[in-house]
């Protein structure tokens, strides 16, 4: 009986698992497709940049996703909404990574044996290589070798000699190489440091007023980005008061009305138990805690409103953020009153630190310095909707259940408040009074592990781009021996970086060896340039 | 004198260093017009080896009368060259007076632009004896000049204080590295598209093309210009950007649009490299993939503005609107 099956059963072209296995690897880790995969991933990179990224500006991407209903669920499904952590992103950068380490591991391997061998024997023929000269000296043989030897050390070449076959041979440069594996192992090293920020780093912001304070948790934050393997248990429970903030206006030259500089005083506890420390948090100037940072990026104003209701009661009162719109903090908030009774009151419009009045332009905020603070805002009552426990944004008034509050006259009532004044709103609805300033700062907290890794890393890849691309590894052969009227010389060289700098150095080598210079000119392909 | 009169000094001397710079082109012009005629054939030749020197391209014209004006001319254009390069930065100096206080005049796209062209002219100047770089003359002026109108006509803005963002050491060191970096890979991209147009027409003997360096050492001289460039782009966008968005910005790597072209702008040069030493691209496949560098830096800096409003980069005006956070840097002058 023969022997079962045997693979003769295979089509043409059909791969065993190993060799199919073999062929995507020797695919993934060639050249071609490691610059395919680089080309591809610049173009992966571009839909990000032009649509809005949640992860960047969410505000602007949910505007966007309103203007573009028809669009927004095909974009949801292709992930370009969030590029950067997409499949298909994360997909192309994991497969250049493989080829990378497809690439590095047999390199390195390659260069542990070259590293440590000596310089090739010089060819049979030298006047085979590109760059090459033959001369005749008087000195015998031995005393050219050595001397060529002593000249090449010098040069810092590695050396090999061979007595007997009358050549020496040199090489340098080895730290090429180990340049460019350093660069592609550093991207690694980058990759590990910006992986572990955004898997457990997180980045939070929080307005607090001036006079207020913050402590490191959670329910603290007005928005919150962990990253994807976040433990609230790394999150570290400092706590800060915002003591006071100075800003310094500009109130002469072109660009008067916007400010200089601002500084928010702070004193902090690393925990609550701590010592009390003071600093001064300013733009570019963030204040370390343990491994978390805190920035201040932005300030604002939060007019101090009070709405009494149809029954006299007080139904809001407080400071009240209003987000800037401009240079100028004119400013934009809502101020919700769910308690007031008969009717709930809203309202809703702009503030102007430094108010006033143009029939052509309206009302408008000259400067940024709360020189004459006014409020001009519209009224609604009604249902404000907070009832029923959906979520809602402070700065959104939900009115379609609360109309506009008109006049007698047809016109929408505007509340129209220089600070320290009231009004009555019409109907016996309560009455609206601005009674203070209170300004805010929004503090960015912020904890990224692995930044000095990433950093690093970086450095450590342009270190190693620098030895890659500036070290010009090279050989050198001269070869002597006894002929007609003296000892013939050969030199040759080989470039092995593509700098074409070889000739140069060769006729270097060349003179020092006896070349006589006339000689020299023919061989050197150094030139200066000729000034007309 | 008042920050006023500084900001109308330096328009004053930007104009005129313009002028300069236009009579210099001219009297360059006239230096090569003069050549037109003169065939390169029966010059002797010096050896080339690949990416040498450049060989000499005004090497014995063939009547003496034809010599002496190339001479002339070409020495007027570069005294011209020298005389905008002084007057330029005069512009410069008097730009960065006008601010209150005073700084140096990075702040936008019109100072970007006039302090990049600078430094192209003056790197040409200072370097032009050393690499023979006369050939070079016609094309540098003319960037020079194009990049200058478009900047006076353009991108112009009056003189403004910096945004609080901006207010740091990282504004000089990002941004003069970015700007030497976009220098030398637009002068590789002009290069490349030498490289091409040289190679389209082979056996011309007289002409501009045929003066300039031979297809090998264009090539050369364009990977070599790459290759200074490329590190340079990699700490302005990789090292400087980073510590600088992290302090300001509270978050070294922010995928904005500015940022993410950088970035595909340093991809697609590292692919350059990688195609040039180790898969072994040479002439015309790698002219292409510069020029795709070229394309996506010079879009970076100037179209990347008008397809997106949120960048934290765009020194253009965004429209208002409710925003959060009043973010820092909104006029920075580079990603």
């Amino acid at each position: 009986m023969t022997s079962t099956l045997e693979p003769e059963t295979r089509r043409p072209g059909e791969l065993a698992p190993r060799e199919l296995t073999r062929f995507v690897w020797r695919r993934l880790t060639s050249m071609r497709t490691a610059l395919i995969l680089l080309l591809l991933l610049a173009l992966a990179a571009i839909p990000g940049s032009v649509v809005p990224q949640r992860d960047v500006d969410s505000l602007e991407t949910s505007r966007w996703q309103e203007q573009h209903p028809t669009l927004t669920p095909i974009y949801e499904k292709l992930g370009l909404f969030s590029v950067y952590d997409s499949p298909w992103f994360s997909a192309i950068y994991l497969l250049l990574m493989v080829s990378l380490v497809g690439c590095i591991i047999p390199r390195s391997l390659v260069y542990w044996r070259a590293m440590r061998a000596a310089p090739p024997d010089a060819p049979r023929r030298l006047s085979r290589l590109p760059d090459h000269a033959s001369y005749v000296v008087a000195e015998p043989p031995a005393d050219v070798l050595a001397r060529a030897e002593t000249l090449l050390r010098k040069r810092r070449y590695r050396i090999s000699t061979s007595r007997d076959a009358g050549w020496v041979a040199a090489e340098r440069g080895y730290l090429r190489e180990a340049g460019n594996l350093l660069f592609h192992l550093s991207v690694l090293v980058v990759l590990v440091g910006f992986g572990l920020g955004s898997l457990f780093g997180y980045r939070g912001g929080v307005i607090v007023l001036v006079g207020g304070g913050f402590s490191n948790n959670l329910t603290q934050y007005d928005d919150f980005v962990p990253g994807s393997l976040f433990d609230q248990s790394v999150m570290e429970p400092f706590e800060f008061d915002v003591d006071d903030f100075d800003i310094e206006w500009l109130t002469e030259g072109r660009a008067r009305g916007q400010a200089r500089a601002f500084v928010s005083h702070l004193t902090y506890r690393s925990s609550p138990g701590a010592k009390e420390r003071d600093y001064d948090l300013r733009v570019n100037h963030p204040l370390g805690i343990g491994d978390t940072e805190i920035f201040l990026i932005g300030h604002g104003y939060a007019p101090v409103i009070t709405i009494r209701d149809g029954n006299g009661d007080v139904a809001y009162s407080g400071p009240t953020v209003f987000l800037p719109l401009d240079p100028t903090f004119r400013s934009y908030g809502v101020v919700k009153a769910p308690d007031a009774r008969p009717t709930q009151i809203g309202l809703q419009g702009e503030f102007y630190p430094t108010y006033a009045f143009t029939m052509d332009s309206g009302p408008f905020s000259v400067m940024g310095d709360s020189l004459n603070p006014a409020l001009s805002m519209t009224v609604h009552t009604g249902d404000l909707g907070m009832d029923d426990g959906t979520p809602q944004s402070v700065y959104v008034l939900d009115t379609d259940e609360a109309p506009l509050v008109e006049g007698e006259d047809g016109q929408a009532v505007r509340v129209d408040l220089p600070m320290g004044s009231s009004v009555d709103l019409p109907d016996g609805a309560g009455s609206v009074s601005f009674d203070g300033l209170e300004r805010w700062n929004k503090i960015q907290i912020s904890r990224t592990p692995g930044k000095f890794v990433a950093l690093g890393g970086v450095v450590l890849a342009l270190v190693g781009l620098l030895a890659s691309l500036f070290i010009r590894p090279r050989r050198v052969w001269v070869r002597a021996r006894a002929g007609e009227g003296g000892t013939l010389v050969e030199v040759a060289g080989l470039d092995r970086s593509g700098n074409g700098d070889v000739p140069a150095e060769l006729a270097a080598v060349a003179a020092a060896l006896g070349l006589p210079p006339t000689e020299a000119e023919e061989t050197s392909s150094q030139r200066t340039g000729e000034p007309t | 004198m008042t920050d006023a009169g500084w900001e109308t000094l330096s328009n004053q001397v930007i104009a005129a260093a313009g002028m300069v710079y236009f009579l210099a082109l001219l009297a360059h012009l006239v230096e090569w017009s003069a050549l037109r005629k003169v065939s390169t054939r029966g010059v002797a030749r010096v050896p080339v080896a690949a990416g040498g020197v450049p060989v000499p391209t005004h090497a014995a014209p063939a009547q003496p009368g034809v010599r002496g004006r190339v001479a002339l001319f070409g020495r007027l254009g570069l005294l011209l060259t020298v005389l905008a390069v002084v007057l330029h930065l005069v512009a410069l100096v008097a730009r960065g007076l006008a601010a209150d206080p005073n700084r140096v005049p990075w702040g936008n796209m019109y100072e970007f632009t006039i302090s990049g062209t600078f430094m192209i002219a003056a790197g040409y100047v200072v370097l032009v004896r050393r690499f023979a770089w006369q050939w070079l003359a016609p094309i540098v002026l003319s960037v020079v000049l194009t990049l200058m109108m478009v900047s006076v006509i353009w991108l112009y803005s009056p003189v403004a204080p910096l945004t609080e963002a901006l207010y740091s050491p990282w504004l000089v060191i990002h941004v003069v590295s970015a700007v030497l970096a976009t220098a030398a890979f637009t002068l590789g991209g002009i290069l490349s598209v030498l490289y091409l147009l040289k190679e389209r027409r082979p056996g011309t003997t007289t002409g501009y093309l045929a003066r300039v360096p031979a297809l090998g050492a264009l090539d050369q001289m364009s990977y070599r210009l790459h290759a200074f460039a490329f590190p340079v782009w990699t700490f302005a966008v990789l090292i400087t950007g980073p510590i600088w968005a992290h302090q300001a910005w509270s978050s070294y790597w922010n995928w904005d649009p500015k940022e993410v072209w950088a970035f595909i702008t340093w991809v697609v040069y590292a692919a350059y490299l990688h195609a040039r030493t180790t898969a072994g691209w040479k002439g015309r496949r790698a002219a292409y993939l510069a020029l795709l560098g070229t394309a996506t830096l010079w879009f970076n800096f100037i179209g990347i503005n008008y397809f997106s409003t949120t960048s934290q980069h765009s020194y253009a005006s965004a429209p208002a609107s409710v925003v959060v956070d009043e973010r820092p840097g909104q006029v920075s002058a580079s990603s």
